[in-house]
């Protein structure tokens, strides 16, 4: 940003944050406006920084797994998943049927719980104080799950390297299904509250536009590239964990603005539901846990893996000197490349279309800053 | 022309209202009056640590194997022991816990070869000074005790 801006009379530079309703202390954009337009915007991050990628470097393989769930904690068993996949694939080894089957419906519940809070801080962002409720209180009812079958509603630490530590409890399959029957009628009815709504419309229709090629050019990915009429799912397009079984569709946009993001995201609800359904039916028996060396000393190395959390394209770059601690873990995580996009999206808006801009993202700050 | 309607009868914010409306039932209350209504915690909650002693004879379970120190990444468990000269075995003298740099991922108690060290479903764990947070033996065994409120 030029150094002339204080001084300069027609424009204005104004902090919005750290604390601020839409960012919770947490994140601070400093917004050059003139008049009520936005011209300009800078991001201020680092208020959530503990230093995970330099943690893992001081733990073993097994004991850097509870850390992961600390980045993005509303999807805390997505990013469990990345971290295992990722170790397993330097290892070499692979988890039982049974075990791949469990992690896709625990993470499919986590998207779908992610996705809740976003559609409740969003609408809670944008004025709509109703919809927070309703996903909270089905949130709720998926947390209980987490809790019943490992032991944490938050950062749950459920997988461990090569498979599962726990069983499923007994009534496992009967609350999976209650929760699926109950959940699809409740999104209906988010729809009914929201979808239609002249506020919300106004608030959302061509507010924050990301056209392809520019989400492209910025890495963007997830919900956001989707909306922008791009049919990328690393679920489909590199399958993991047996996603390739299961079949399901890839909701996208076409106007790449924050109300295409807000069907997509819905549309992503009730695909998950189909998932989850799908990997009851047919899950397998057997072992849990994969043929993993008491002491995780992985050969030297280094290895790449994403998945898809509910934000994007999550990655895990792991490198291995032969020790039993990684010699390095780098993250990409999907909330921090997206942030990129922020001054796009919100050059030419207003500044009230800022907070609908930030909340449209759906950034979770313990990602960005790791 | 019913676009027009829609529009002036406020049909899309009515719509809204109408769900929210029908969940003015007060069979559709989900607050918990905690802590009058205690929450139903799931058996396999990690809370609160405990050192099992055997419950007939009152002796620890604990080998003092170290084990569950090695496995913490928060290292926050430390294990004292001597050894027995008679029957050349370690026996347990001190255990400390430290409660405030607990993550409650239950690596200790995966690790833990005779089931002594176990996370519970005890969940009010807090206390007016940090020395407070740092459990000892006594207290590992006897497990917390939470304030009780009348009701």
């Amino acid at each position: 940003m030029p150094d002339s801006t204080f001084l300069d009379a027609t424009e204005l530079v104004l902090n919005m944050g750290p604390q601020h309703p839409s960012t919770h202390g947490v994140l601070r954009v400093i917004l050059k406006l003139d008049g009520e337009k936005v011209i300009g915007t800078e991001c201020v991050i680092g208020y959530l920084h503990r230093g995970i990628e330099k943690i893992a470097e001081n733990r073993t393989y097994a004991q850097f797994a509870p850390y992961v769930d600390r980045m993005d904690y509303v999807a805390a068993v997505s990013n469990g998943l990345g971290y295992c996949l990722a170790v397993e694939k330097l290892l070499g080894v692979e988890a039982p049927p049974r075990a791949q089957a469990v992690r896709v419906i625990l993470t499919e519940l986590n998207r779908i719980a992610s996705h809740l809070i976003w559609l409740g801080t969003h609408a809670l962002d944008v004025g709509a104080i109703t919809p927070l409720f309703y996903c909270m209180r089905e949130r709720e009812e998926i947390l209980n799950i987490f809790e019943k079958y490992c032991g944490a509603r938050l950062t749950t630490h459920a997988f461990r390297i090569g498979g599962l530590q726990y069983e499923l409890y007994d009534t496992f399959e009967q609350d999976v299904r209650a929760f699926c029957d109950m959940l699809l009628p409740k999104v209906d009815e988010y729809e009914e509250l929201l979808t239609g709504n002249r506020i919300w419309i106004g608030r959302l229709k061509n507010v924050g536009i990301l056209t392809a090629e520019e989400c492209k050019a910025y890495g963007v990915t997830g919900p956001l590239l989707r909306a922008a009429g791009v049919p990328w799912d690393l679920r489909k397009a590199q399958p993991y964990s047996g996603y390739e079984q299961y079949d399901f569709e890839i909701p996208t946009g076409t106007n790449g603005d924050s109300y295409d993001r807000y069907l997509v995201r819905i549309q992503e609800m009730r695909q998950s539901v189909r998932i989850i359904r799908q990997a009851l039916d047919g899950l397998p028996g057997g072992p849990i846990m994969g043929k993993v060396p008491k002491v995780i000393k992985p050969p030297v190395g280094e290895v790449y893996v994403s998945i898809e959390a509910p934000k994007g394209e999550l990655g895990y770059f792991i490198v291995s000197d032969g020790s039993t601690q990684p010699y390095r873990v780098r993250v990409r995580p999907p909330s921090f490349v997206n942030l990129q996009a922020l001054d796009r999206m919100c050059r030419g808006a207003l500044v009230a279309d800022v907070v609908v801009v930030i909340g449209t993202i759906d950034i979770v700050l313990g990602e960005v800053d790791r | 022309m019913r676009k027009f309607l829609r529009k002036v009868f406020l049909i899309d914010l009515i719509q809204g209202l109408w769900v929210t409306f029908r969940y003015q039932q007060p069979k559709f209350i989900y607050t918990e009056q905690y802590p009058a209504q205690r929450p139903k915690i799931a058996e396999r909650f990690r809370g609160a640590p405990r050192l099992n002693v055997n419950p007939e004879t009152g002796e620890t379970l604990c080998i003092a194997c170290n084990l569950c120190a090695l496995a913490c990444p928060e290292n926050l468990i430390v294990v004292g022991s001597e050894r027995d000269e008679k029957t050349r075995r370690k026996i347990l003298t001190t255990f400390t816990y430290d409660i405030s740099r607990c993550m409650f991922c239950g690596l200790c108690e995966d690790a833990c070869p005779v089931d002594a060290l176990e996370l519970t479903q005890d969940f009010e764990l807090a206390s007016y000074s940090r020395e407070g947070a740092v459990w000892d033996r006594q207290m590992l065994e006897e497990g917390p005790r939470p304030t009780k409120y009348a009701y």
